[in-house]
Parts: structure tokens; C-alpha cells; sequence
């Protein structure tokens, strides 16, 4: 059989899905079998390429070429143009923003070029449902060497010398888990995979579950072989279909190829991998929640100790690992601890993953290599604030992360330094907020996600919680006092330091980096009755400057409720008491006559 | 699909699928590779390019030969069709003229194999943007 001589990598993700990629991929089918290129040129869908703003993506190999927002109706251009001459399409490719020149390859692009891609290393690359594209990028080879050359021990003692740490959030290091888990004596142990991605806005989980299942399923097995477990759990969210689906079909390729089931081969471990669906809810992805809605009980956590790895699923010894964590295993195998801890900072070692979202022109996913700095991940690969507008604040971490200003952006990106300024690695999230943003009303944003998702078990974050919300609410409806500032305070530190699980610990984390990074969006709500920002409805009144006023009428036709009065050629005025403060005047004024106070 | 039962069947598997996606794996850094770039607009078609790229794809592949087989666009030298762009890593590109599957089979066995050139380039006459 001729091997084809070009192929068409299309992405699969949930995201470019929604923009019909599946689409796509039936029509160059269709336009490659309609000029007999069928047997010449492979089309197959895989995991995510991570620049989700330019999606769907096409990638042309051996050439490398990068198409962006492809439309299924582009197919035809592709076939003709591409295949059959030879000439890219041009208005396909990705256009430099700094100066419109076209850039062909996928190396070129800015976007990429910092990063490292280990746990994202076959997402884009591979076919996920083929279980050989897998085995051919030397898939299951770590576990091959684990089960073959390597004792539980030497297993761990690699996985603790890479140095690699718990990429949920925790930053737990993952040999030392696995090694306490081993030490346990028990008849039944339990690998969990938490797969229970809350946060709002990353997505770092499902590519890879989406991207490459096999990387999981192998990491679970090697995990299994090191502390005495011949089951594995996957805790997936059932809001995750075509990461279940993925899954579902790896799992079953695995066993068919006998690499899941009995006498993996043939060394006489045995291992085998169930899924179980969490319904959503933040709390779970807190081990002990995520272990009792796998009991089949109410998510709710319980104190620790003792950890799960003593008591965790059904009483038993149970490893809880996210699914980052894993996707770093095989590679950490294969390459080498001393490779792998080569890259990284003194203490956090390798890459992570971070979703990119909010005011940034490049929304994505991205794998660097810990100590990255913000300004890095921000400009150079994020492409900088959308609509030329000044940076504001990143969050990182979370809805439970905190707010970092401008003076951390050469901070380079480690556990440890988050920790120090106030916030969090996290599961990953990165949302970027500009000079639009007010900072009192992020902190109420972030309050009331976390309000919602409080289990209620324990009364800090269950009425803390409450407490904050109702006293920042106040602030950005212009009700607050100075006293409010320092309940603020005192309220959340107690919240922090009483709250049973890590949810309640670190839900007043927007609140506290904003007060001490923005103290003056906060004095300027309570003290002088203005929102800097412009953002809090409440606290802006538009004016008409009857000097700079034309008459020009047009906003007294847009005004939807009436609130402006005027005759042509007249300045116009506009009745506050009326007026709903949506802003319309203001963005149709073409004279500047509106001002906002 | 047979079962694996043990690492020589996992490692037999691997070397077989290897082939699949070696393609792929090549784009990634184009520069340590040999590339060869088939001129394929109209003119070069209708000269019987699409022949001399299959040839080029199926002889390297016989004698694993890692290579990046391309089209490209018009090269300009249309007197010349069909013609071949090959690069050897670290080495100045060089263009082909009137590739026929002979040609294309001296210029495998002779230029790309051996470092050795051949009657038949046609010398560069033009600067590119980069310079």
C-alpha cells in the first residue's frame, strides 16, 4: 500500500466541531474523491491546535500550511487550488496582525513559537479515535518499559526526580501521592482520574481528553502498576460528550488490543478503567467531593485526614491525578526524569497548559514552560489586549484565582510566585480584563460563581460567601461605606482560614487581590460615588454638553426608553431619572457632546 | 484487530504504524529534511508533473529514503516543464528542468543519494524577497 502523500489535519475539538469542522472534513472528502485524490491525500479529524480565536483550523502536511476560519464551502478552494496546483490559498492563511503579511507555515506563527507542547503533544497531531496513530508516536512504549524493565519503586522514584507537580491546582508533587498510596497496605486500591474540569473557562482537560484519550489511559495503568491497583476510575463531567465519546472508543481499542483487561502484556498485571459522571458541579473537582458523587452520595467534602490516598473510594487507598498530571506521565517515562526537570523553574518543573480567554486577541490554549512571564503568555503569544485597548489585570487560577495588576507581568509563571502575589496556578485559566473592566464588580462576578457552586456544608463559605456578595453588591450599587471596605477584609480572611475544603479557602481570593491591587476603584465607589471604570450602572450618568451639542437628534432617536428631549439644531438634554444608563447616546454621539461622570 | 501480548508485538506494531505518520512528523522541521517541491500549475500538469510527483513519492518510499515530497506553484520556467525544486538540508536549493521519470530517477540516485549534480539545473536568475 502507497502511503498518502499528503495529509489534512482538521480540527476536532468541541469549539471548531461547533463551527462545523465535521463539515469540512465531508466536503474535502467529497472534492478528493471527486478528482480521484482520495488514495493520494489522508483527511482525518484530531484534538485541538489550541488557537481556538482563528478555529476551524486546517493543517496541510508536508507543507505545513496553517488555515484559519475555514468555512465547509472553502473545501472546494482547498482541493483545487492546494492540491491539484500546488498554490495556497491566500485568503486562508493567518495574517500577521502586526503587518498583514500573510504567514504560510504554522511554525511562523507567533502564537507558537514559545511554547513546548508535552501534555498537548499529539493534540493536532493525531487522529484520537486510532489507537495506532498513537502507538506510533511511541504510545504505550512507557508502559511497555514500566511493566517490562522498571519496579513499582524505580517507577516512582523517576516520577519524583522529574520533579512534576499536581496540575489541578494543588501543585502537589505526584510522586511523593503515589508513593504514599504504595506504602498503604490494602486488599483494593483505586487510580482516579479527576477529569471534573469546573473552572469557567478552561479547557485544558477536555482538549486533551478530546486530543489524545490514549495518553490518559496509559498514565492510569502506569499508575496502577506503581501502587497495587487494578482498577482506574475516570470522573468525568457529563457536560463533556465528545470527551466521553473519545474515551469511550480509546478504552475500548485498548482492551480489544489487550493493553486494558488481564496479563497486560503478557507481565501478569492486570488493569481495567470505568467511567463515572459528575452532573457539574465546581465542588467536585475537590478530591474528597469528587470521591463521595462517585460513591454515589451528595458532592460535598469531608475533612482531611484522612487523605484519600488512605481512605478515598469506597474506604480503599485511592490516587486522585487530573488529567494534565497524567498526560505528563508517559513523556516523563520515555524521555527521561532528567529531561523532563531540565525544563521549568527551581520548583515547579516542566510546561503547563493555560486557557487563554477574556480581552486578549489570541483566545486559546497554550503549553509553555513554567517560568514563562506573564508579559510573554499576555503579548507575545496572547497577541496582546484586544482593540488596542491598556491592560488592566490578569486572573489567573480560576474564579477562585486572584487579580494580578501591571507590576507582575515580568513575574515568571511558577506555583510558587502565583502563590506569592496573591494568586493561584490553579487548574490553569488565564482571563485577561482591560481598561473597561471594573475591578469591585469582577470580584462580584467571581463571588457570585462561587456563591452558586458552595456546597453549604460548612457555614464560612456557605454564609461567608453570601456576606461578601451582598456588601460588594452594595458597593456597586453605590450604597457602600468605608466600613464596608474593611468587613471586606476581616470577612474574607476568616472565610480563608475556617472554610472546610478548598473551594471556601479560596473563594475570597478575587476580593483580597483586588483590594489590595485596586484600593482606589474601591475608594473611588464608597467615597466619591464613581465607578472609574464606567462599568457600574448605578454610579455613571451620561450628560449632554449643550456647548458641543449639535441637535443632531440622533440620540434622541436611539434613546430606548424616551429618557432624551430636544428639538433639532437645539442642545439636548437628557432626563435622569428616566434613563436606564445603557450607553447608547454615547457610543451614536458623533460630536463627543456626551460625557460620562 | 490481534491481541498484543507482549512489548516485541507492542514495538513490531509501533514500527508498522510508524510509516502512517512519519509524514507528519517530518513537517515539523522541514529544514533537517530533504525536500523536493514539484512545480504543479497548469503547465506543469499538463507536461506530466502529477507522474514525476508519484514516481518521486513512490521510489523514495521504496528505498526509505526520508523525504518531504511538495507541489508547488508555478516556478516560471515554463519551457522547462516539468520541473523540481530539491533541497538538501543546509544546502542552497537547486531547480530541475524537463523531469521525466528518468530524470527524476538520476537526480534520486545521483543528487539526492550522492550530493552529486547533474546536467539538466537551471541556474538561479532572480533574488527572492528574503535576501
Amino acid at each position: 500500500m502507497t502511503d498518502y502523500r499528503m495529509h489534512l489535519l482538521i480540527c476536532g475539538g468541541t469549539g471548531c466541531k461547533a463551527s462545523e469542522s465535521s463539515e469540512i472534513k465531508n466536503q474535502l472528502d467529497q472534492y478528493l474523491s471527486e478528482y480521484d485524490l482520495d488514495q493520494e491525500v489522508q483527511v482525518l479529524l484530531t484534538g485541538c491546535f489550541g488557537f481556538c480565536e482563528k478555529g476551524p483550523i486546517v493543517k496541510v502536511l508536508p507543507d505545513n500550511t496553517f488555515y484559519t476560519e475555514v468555512k465547509p464551502s472553502d473545501a472546494k478552494d482547498i482541493v483545487m487550488e492546494h492540491i491539484i496546483k500546488g498554490r495556497p490559498v491566500k485568503r486562508l492563511l493567518y495574517k500577521n496582525p502586526k503587518n498583514d503579511y500573510e504567514v504560510t507555515t504554522a511554525t511562523n506563527i507567533d502564537f507558537y513559537k514559545k511554547q513546548i507542547r508535552i501534555a498537548l503533544r499529539n493534540c493536532g497531531f493525531i487522529n484520537p479515535e486510532n489507537i495506532d496513530e498513537y502507538i506510533g508516536r511511541d504510545g504505550y512504549a512507557a508502559l511497555g518499559k514500566c511493566l517490562t524493565e522498571m519496579t513499582p519503586e524505580e517507577v516512582i522514584k523517576e516520577i519524583k526526580d522529574s520533579g512534576l507537580r499536581g496540575r489541578g491546582g494543588g501543585g502537589f508533587p505526584t510522586g511523593l501521592k503515589w508513593e504514599i498510596t504504595r506504602n498503604v497496605q490494602n486488599d483494593q486500591k483505586y487510580v482516579v482520574c479527576n477529569a471534573d474540569e469546573g473552572d469557567p473557562g478552561a479547557f485544558m482537560d477536555r482538549s486533551i481528553l478530546e486530543g489524545d484519550p490514549h495518553t490518559v489511559i496509559e498514565a492510569m495503568i502506569i499508575c496502577g502498576y506503581c501502587i497495587g491497583a487494578d482498577t482506574g476510575l475516570v470522573y468525568i463531567r457529563a457536560e463533556y460528550p465528545l470527551a466521553i465519546e473519545r474515551l469511550k472508543i480509546a478504552i475500548g481499542q485498548a482492551e480489544e488490543y489487550g493493553l486494558l483487561g488481564n496479563d497486560i502484556l503478557g507481565t501478569g498485571f492486570s488493569f481495567k478503567i470505568e467511567l463515572r459522571y459528575g452532573a457539574g458541579a465546581f465542588v467536585c473537582g475537590e478530591e474528597t467531593a469528587l470521591i463521595h458523587s462517585m460513591e454515589g452520595l451528595r458532592g460535598e467534602p469531608t475533612v482531611k485526614p484522612p487523605f484519600p490516598s488512605v481512605s478515598g473510594y469506597n474506604g480503599k487507598p485511592t490516587n486522585v491525578n487530573n488529567v494534565e498530571t497524567f498526560a505528563n506521565i508517559p513523556v516523563i517515562i520515555n524521555k527521561g526524569a532528567n529531561w523532563f526537570n531540565k525544563i521549568g523553574t527551581e520548583k515547579s518543573k516542566g510546561t503547563k497548559v493555560f486557557a487563554l480567554a477574556g480581552k486578549i486577541n489570541n483566545v486559546g490554549l497554550i503549553e509553555v514552560p513554567m517560568g514563562t512571564t506573564l508579559r510573554e503568555v499576555i503579548y507575545d503569544i496572547g497577541g496582546g489586549i484586544k482593540d488596542g485597548k491598556q491592560f488592566k489585570s490578569v486572573q489567573t487560577g480560576g474564579p477562585s484565582g486572584g487579580c494580578l495588576t501591571k507590576k507582575f507581568l515580568d513575574t515568571p509563571i511558577d506555583y510558587d510566585n502565583l502563590v506569592e502575589a496573591g494568586s493561584m496556578m490553579g487548574s490553569g485559566g488565564m482571563i485577561v480584563m482591560d481598561e473597561d473592566d471594573c475591578m469591585v464588580s469582577i470580584a462580584r462576578f467571581y463571588l457570585e460563581f462561587t456563591l452558586e457552586e458552595s456546597c453549604g456544608k460548612c457555614n464560612p463559605c456557605r454564609i461567608g460567601n453570601k456576606r461578601l456578595h451582598e456588601i460588594l453588591t452594595r458597593i456597586t450599587e453605590g450604597n457602600g461605606t468605608p466600613e464596608d471596605i474593611d468587613r471586606l477584609r476581616v470577612l474574607s480572611e476568616v472565610i480563608k482560614d475556617t472554610s472546610l475544603c478548598g473551594l471556601g479557602q479560596s473563594s475570597p481570593n478575587p476580593v483580597l487581590s483586588t483590594l489590595n491591587n485596586f484600593m482606589d476603584e474601591y475608594l473611588a465607589h464608597v467615597n466619591e460615588g464613581k465607578c472609574p471604570a464606567g462599568q457600574c450602572k448605578a454610579l455613571v450618568r451620561y450628560e449632554i454638553n449643550p456647548e458641543l451639542c449639535t441637535g443632531c437628534t440622533l440620540c434622541f432617536r436611539n434613546c430606548p426608553v424616551g429618557a432624551i428631549t430636544g428639538e433639532r439644531r437645539v442642545a439636548h438634554f437628557i432626563d435622569q431619572s428616566l434613563c436606564i444608563k445603557c450607553g447608547v447616546c454615547f457610543e451614536k454621539c458623533k460630536f463627543n457632546a456626551i460625557s460620562l461622570t | 484487530m490481534s491481541k498484543i501480548t507482549s512489548l516485541a508485538d507492542l514495538k513490531k506494531l509501533r514500527e508498522e504504524v510508524q510509516s502512517k505518520i512519519k509524514l507528519r512528523e517530518n513537517s515539523q522541521n522541514p529544514d533537517q529534511m530533504i525536500q523536493v517541491k514539484v512545480g504543479m500549475a497548469t503547465c506543469g500538469i499538463a507536461s506530466g508533473a502529477r507522474e514525476t510527483m508519484k514516481f518521486f513519492v513512490e521510489e523514495l518510499e521504496l528505498q526509505a529514503i526520508d523525504a518531504l515530497v511538495t507541489q508547488t506553484g508555478c516556478m516560471g520556467y515554463c519551457y522547462a516543464e516539468p520541473t523540481v525544486e530539491v533541497i538538501l538540508p543546509n544546502k542552497a536549493p537547486v531547480v530541475f528542468g524537463f523531469v521525466n521519470k528518468t530524470k527524476a530517477a538520476e537526480i534520486i540516485d545521483v543528487y539526492i543519494k550522492k550530493g552529486q549534480l547533474i546536467d539538466g539545473i537551471i541556474p538561479v536568475t532572480f533574488k527572492t524577497i528574503d535576501e
